[in-house]
């Protein structure tokens, strides 16, 4: 198994598929001649020509509503948009078309879509690109949206995603793209809408995904040399959500942390912290406690930037107020 | 036009005209529900247009997509049935009378976002392109969409891409209760063609043949590769914008002058005055178009709801 970088598998993954099936094909800002502005789709214009690697005006309704016009017909579009925060300008085709034509019209429009988006704040972009909004598209039936922690999770969401029916968003976090894995060469596929244990652990339940993933992680050794081992839970998945591996941890340590990018208010830890309530209240020994970004529009500064942002530390005296 | 063709647009209009005068009442009635949009006056748009596609070529719309619906082969029954909810509706009573399609028809929707599904029939005809098949997309929207940013995004994508869509304004004067002068910046909406390089024509939206005519041709060009292009037809609704429109927008007068030009109307003297067809012909194709829609509504009173147990059904394809 080869070592590699998130960015490598997310690349891994489209190019096995565009090599696989010729009705896949790549849409947005730049995906083309410049290589993507992350540098993800590098090559795949000279390999693959423009007719499959399409560069686009700046227009991101136009990009995402093209997308879908061309899933009905049939094709299997990889939309990328450059930054998550450019869905707003695609908001109403990606919440009011995409994930509404399947069911609306009785079944009759298939939208084999993927939409790429890079999310994620710490890199002192400003307020407006520095944002994690996934829990907004998660809560619209009909679209799936995934968001993977490791380089391997990366290839084989991806591929699972661009060979589903539905529209999947796929969002990244621009601060993961340098993290390196092991990943599965060629056909490895993760399925949609499957959590996962990332590190098994007996005192205390972390559930994250994406950047909390690797917040997680840190927070989860600091703690054990102190003796306290977490076991992390990894959404990879927030529409369907899978709450099988979340609530099976919590049965066996009782107390859980959630920890996401995002803010607070409304977010991924207030639905997750309620189902364990309806799901296992009976289990609950303590206050399910949230690790979140500070509810304000991310400043340039550095210091100020970190500060709002959920860090190792935060997690690590989160779970040491619920044991 | 043989005669033969000429008498089936005669029937779709006066089926049209008829279907949505009884939904009307039926709406009163509390049989109908929701936000309802109706075609009256602007038959021949549709009419004329589809009458001069070919099979393998598309058709969307917004959501004033009843006649639209009807032209494209979607039988009475199934439209009525949709605007009663029911499950025999063409899309299963899930999305009522703002939202029909039928893609054995090639009909793609039926969508109330103003401006939203033309970026769609972009990608509708970029499918086309890529799969080097030789279809049209025909995207039909309402002058009040062109003052919208997907209207222009739209448009600038399918000429950079030479795509094989032809853009179709129905330009009935009102975006709700706001004339074109109020609300665009130019009145004539065929300008904003110029814009993105597109050739582009108006045409007499109450003169079904001149608008057959015109798409014939439109259509023929975007066929030949020459990339997209714009008709804007001109037109007029003759009753309010929806079911719950009290009109003091505009004066009786005006709508009455607008009604001397009745599509039907116009097209009915045409057919006489050419001896194209009899009184008692015409007669028989509105009986025939009247029993159609009574034979609908007997249909969809008579058809199931849909039942709760299918209420989750087709959020998704694949369960996961």
């Amino acid at each position: 198994m080869a070592r590699i970088t998130m960015r490598e598998a997310i690349s891994q993954a489209m190019w096995e598929e565009m090599e696989r099936d010729p009705n896949v094909f790549i849409i947005g800002e730049e995906v083309g001649v410049w290589g993507g502005s992350y540098a993800v789709t590098k090559g795949f214009y000279d390999h693959f020509g423009g007719e499959r690697v399409r560069d686009t005006p700046i227009a991101e309704a136009a990009i995402i509503g093209a997308a879908i016009g061309s899933a009905m017909t049939g094709l299997r579009p990889i939309a990328e948009l450059m930054t998550i925060n450019f869905a707003f300008s695609s908001m109403d085709h990606i919440v009011n078309e995409a994930a509404k034509l399947h069911y609306m019209f009785g079944g009759q429009f298939v939208l084999p879509l993927v939409i790429r988006a890079v999310g994620g704040g710490g890199r002192q972009l400003g307020a407006t690109h520095s944002q994690t909004p996934d829990a907004v598209f998660a809560h619209f039936p009909g679209l799936t949206v995934v968001s993977p922690g490791t380089p391997a999770d990366a290839k084989g969401l991806l591929k699972a995603a661009i060979r589903s029916n539905d529209p999947v968003l796929f969002i990244e976090n621009a601060t993961l793209y340098q993290v390196r894995g092991e990943v599965p060469e060629g056909d490895y596929i993760v399925p949609l809408g499957k959590s996962t244990i990332q590190r098994p652990g007996k005192d205390v339940t972390i559930v994250t995904y994406s950047k909390g993933l690797e917040i997680s992680m840190k927070a989860a050794e600091e703690l054990s040399k102190d003796g306290i081992e977490a076991e992390i839970v990894d959404l990879r998945s927030l529409r369907p959500l899978d709450m099988g591996p979340v609530i099976e941890s919590f049965k066996k340590t009782n107390r859980a942390v959630v920890v996401e990018e995002g803010w607070r208010s409304f977010g991924v830890g207030a639905e997750i912290s309620s189902r364990i309530y309806e799901q296992a209240f009976d289990y609950v020994d303590a206050p399910v406690v949230r690790v979140a970004q500070k509810e304000v529009p991310l400043p340039y500064n550095r210091t100020l930037e970190q500060s709002a942002l959920p860090q190792p530390a935060d997690v690590v005296a989160a779970v040491r107020e619920v044991l | 036009m043989e005669k033969g063709k000429l008498l089936d647009l005669y029937y779709q209009m006066v089926l049209i005209r008829r279907l949505e005068e009884s939904g009307a009442e039926l709406y009163q009635a509390g049989k109908i529900s929701g936000f309802m949009h109706l075609y009256i006056g602007q038959e021949a748009v549709s009419t004329g247009l589809i009458a001069a596609r070919q099979p393998q070529d598309r058709v969307i719309t917004a959501y004033r997509d009843h006649g639209v619906a009807l032209n494209c082969g979607i039988p009475a029954n199934q439209v009525m049935a949709e605007l009663m909810g029911k499950v025999t509706g063409v899309s299963q009573g899930r999305g009522g009378s703002m939202h029909m399609a039928d893609v054995t028809k090639n009909f793609w929707g039926g969508h109330a976002i103003v401006g939203a599904h033309l970026p769609l029939a972009a990608g509708l005809a970029l499918g086309d392109k890529y799969a080097g098949r030789d279809g049209v997309t025909i995207c039909m929207f309402g002058e009040g969409a062109t003052n919208i940013g997907y209207f222009h995004e739209a448009l600038n994508l399918s000429k950079v891409w030479e795509l094989p869509v032809l853009w179709v304004c129905e330009n009935n004067i009102y975006g709700m209760g706001t004339t074109v002068g109020r609300a665009s910046a130019v009145s004539e909406i065929q300008q904003k063609a110029e814009g993105y390089g597109m050739a582009h024509e108006r045409v007499d939206g109450m003169d079904v043949l001149a608008v057959y005519e015109a798409a014939l041709k439109a259509i023929k060009m975007v066929r030949s590769g020459s990339g997209p292009r714009m008709l804007e037809i001109m037109t007029y609704r003759f009753r309010g914008h929806s079911m719950g429109d009290p009109e003091r927008y505009r004066k009786q007068e005006e709508v009455k002058k607008w009604e001397e030009l009745d599509p039907i109307g116009v097209f009915h003297a045409y057919l006489i005055g050419n001896k194209k067809a009899t009184v008692k012909v015409l007669e028989e194709i509105e009986a025939r178009a009247k029993a159609e829609v009574q034979n609908a509504i007997e249909f969809a009173e008579a058809s199931p709801e849909p039942g709760l147990d299918t209420l989750f059904d087709n959020i998704y394809v694949e369960e996961v």
